[in-house]
């Protein structure tokens, strides 16, 4: 019981820092995507999908394997900087952010997609630059299929188990997440401390879903 | 091409669920993960031996498969890595008394990965501020992570090991990090370090106050409680227990 609160900090820690990795990466390269055509544009883009539709034990070996102190790039890491990611809340942001990254870019495309060229064509007219055409214009016409992705992003990040419990173990009070302290009290037959973290992960979650359902009209309204 | 109707579909399925709750000669063992490449060559050799019967091992920690048949699993025979899992068993009126049997011995070792250069040889060294990282199983669920705080307890090493700590979800977890070199050394058993001797180098064996036993019983929930005796049978029998001395097992 006395490592619900710092599990729900972690979770929030971990869904927070992901979300806002995947805002940046997630909108930039459902841009680039849907703005450039280049070859092999569809094979990109599936392979960027992948994390939604593979099982999160499949992209929880890629990345031990990837950042694991013997990993490719986990041994150079380890060897240029002395980072280890493994057994870090660190390594579970990358998790959270691999499994959620699709849910922010696919959105993101489509958004940017769906953007009418017209408009943008009259502020370049109008003689705004490009870095300001994209921020004035061309953003807050995606804003709101962009925000959608982003909180559900946020919300399976919140969520995410298999891939986290691979890369950063399960370490209370430093990596074990309340999907984590979740399943230790079910393993270990601690019912009481089990329905409190399901007290607590529910709602957190009716939160969230709650705070979108609010956010979402006043940010169109605003456009 | 006609498409199925929605009937044909409900049909289908029915058919599929009626034949999954047909077969007799089914038997479901949830076993100890330190058990998991003996008990698939046990399950094996049995149907040979047994012709029609079919053997379903499920592996996972001990007190996850407790807390699984505690819930309502539909298990035959559970084998634990400890005898306080299957009290605990008894006491939920899982199994009872009389159907237990010690089955096999096992030894606990320290593993690091096979190109350390850590100086560990004893469990003091684990103290060591160059040892940062120590895999073992969550002691509340996983017994070899239990035998591994009390051998520390009993030292008077348990604070100075404890923040090392890396909770793992059974042994073979602890194994794979051991062999990927992620952490620095891990406790396991000696036949689950058997399998990887390419990987992991066993550093020492853990002196224990007690012997670490392993029970197995047909549960009282059983659906097939002859077939579930014949197993249990087959593993105690010079055929059963040569298999587990393959795997390094000792006699109980």
């Amino acid at each position: 019981m006395e490592h619900a609160w710092p599990a729900l900090a972690l979770s929030l820690k971990v869904a927070g820092w992901s979300t806002a990795i995947n805002l940046v990466l997630g909108v930039g390269v459902g841009f680039l995507l849907a703005r450039w055509r280049f070859p092999g544009r569809d094979l990109l883009d599936t392979l960027l999908t992948l994390p939604m539709v593979m099982p999160p034990t499949v992209l929880g070996y890629y990345l031990l394997v990837l950042i694991g102190r013997r990993g490719a790039l986990g041994a150079w890491l380890h060897e240029q900087f002395g980072i280890n990611l493994i057994f870090t809340w660190q390594g579970a942001v990358i998790a959270a952010s691999v499994v959620a990254f699709p849910l922010v870019f696919k959105p993101a495309r489509a958004a940017f997609e769906a953007v009418d060229g017209q408009l943008e064509q009259a502020a370049r007219v109008l003689g705004i630059s490009e870095p300001a055409v994209f921020f004035r214009v061309t953003l807050p016409l995606a804003w709101r299929g962009i925000l959608a992705g982003v909180l559900l992003a946020f919300a399976r990040a919140l969520g995410e188990f298999g891939a986290t419990l691979m890369v950063a173990g399960n370490i209370p009070g430093k990596t074990q997440t309340l999907s984590i302290a979740m399943y230790e009290a079910v393993q270990a037959g601690q019912d009481d401390t089990a329905n409190i973290l399901v007290l607590i992960t529910s709602v957190v979650c009716i939160t969230v879903l709650l705070t979108a359902g609010r956010l979402a009209p006043g940010r169109i309204a605003n456009q | 091409m006609k498409l199925p109707t929605f009937k044909h579909l409900v049909a289908a399925l029915g058919i599929t669920v009626a034949v999954g709750f047909a077969h007799a000669g089914e038997l479901t063992v949830s076993a100890a993960a330190s058990l998991t490449n003996a008990f698939k060559d046990m399950a094996a050799s049995y149907e040979v031996q047994h012709a029609g019967s079919k053997v379903f091992v499920n592996f996972g920690a001990s007190g996850a498969l407790l807390q699984q048949m505690v819930k309502g699993a539909p298990v035959d025979i559970f084998a634990s890595a400890d005898q306080e899992t299957m009290d605990a068993a008894e006491k939920q009126g899982l199994v009872a008394a009389k159907d237990r049997r010690n089955f096999v011995r096992n030894t606990l070792v320290v593993v690091v990965p096979s190109d350390s250069k850590m100086p560990i040889g004893r469990l003091e060294d684990l103290g060591l501020p160059a040892v940062q990282k120590v895999a073992f199983g969550n002691p509340t669920s996983v017994p070899v992570g239990r035998y591994a705080q009390h051998a520390l307890e009993a030292a008077k090493l348990w604070p100075a090991v404890s923040g090392k700590a890396i909770n793992t979800e059974n042994v073979r977890q602890s194994l794979d990090y051991v062999a990927r070199g992620e952490v620095d050394a891990g406790f396991v058993y000696a036949t689950d370090a058997a399998i990887m001797p390419d990987k992991v180098t066993v550093a020492f064996d853990v002196p224990l106050d007690r012997a670490i036993s392993y029970p197995i019983a047909k549960t009282l929930a059983s659906a097939n409680a002859t077939e579930a005796e014949n197993f249990i049978a087959y593993v105690l029998s010079p055929a059963g227990q040569a298999i587990l001395n393959k795997y390094g097992f000792q006699k109980p």
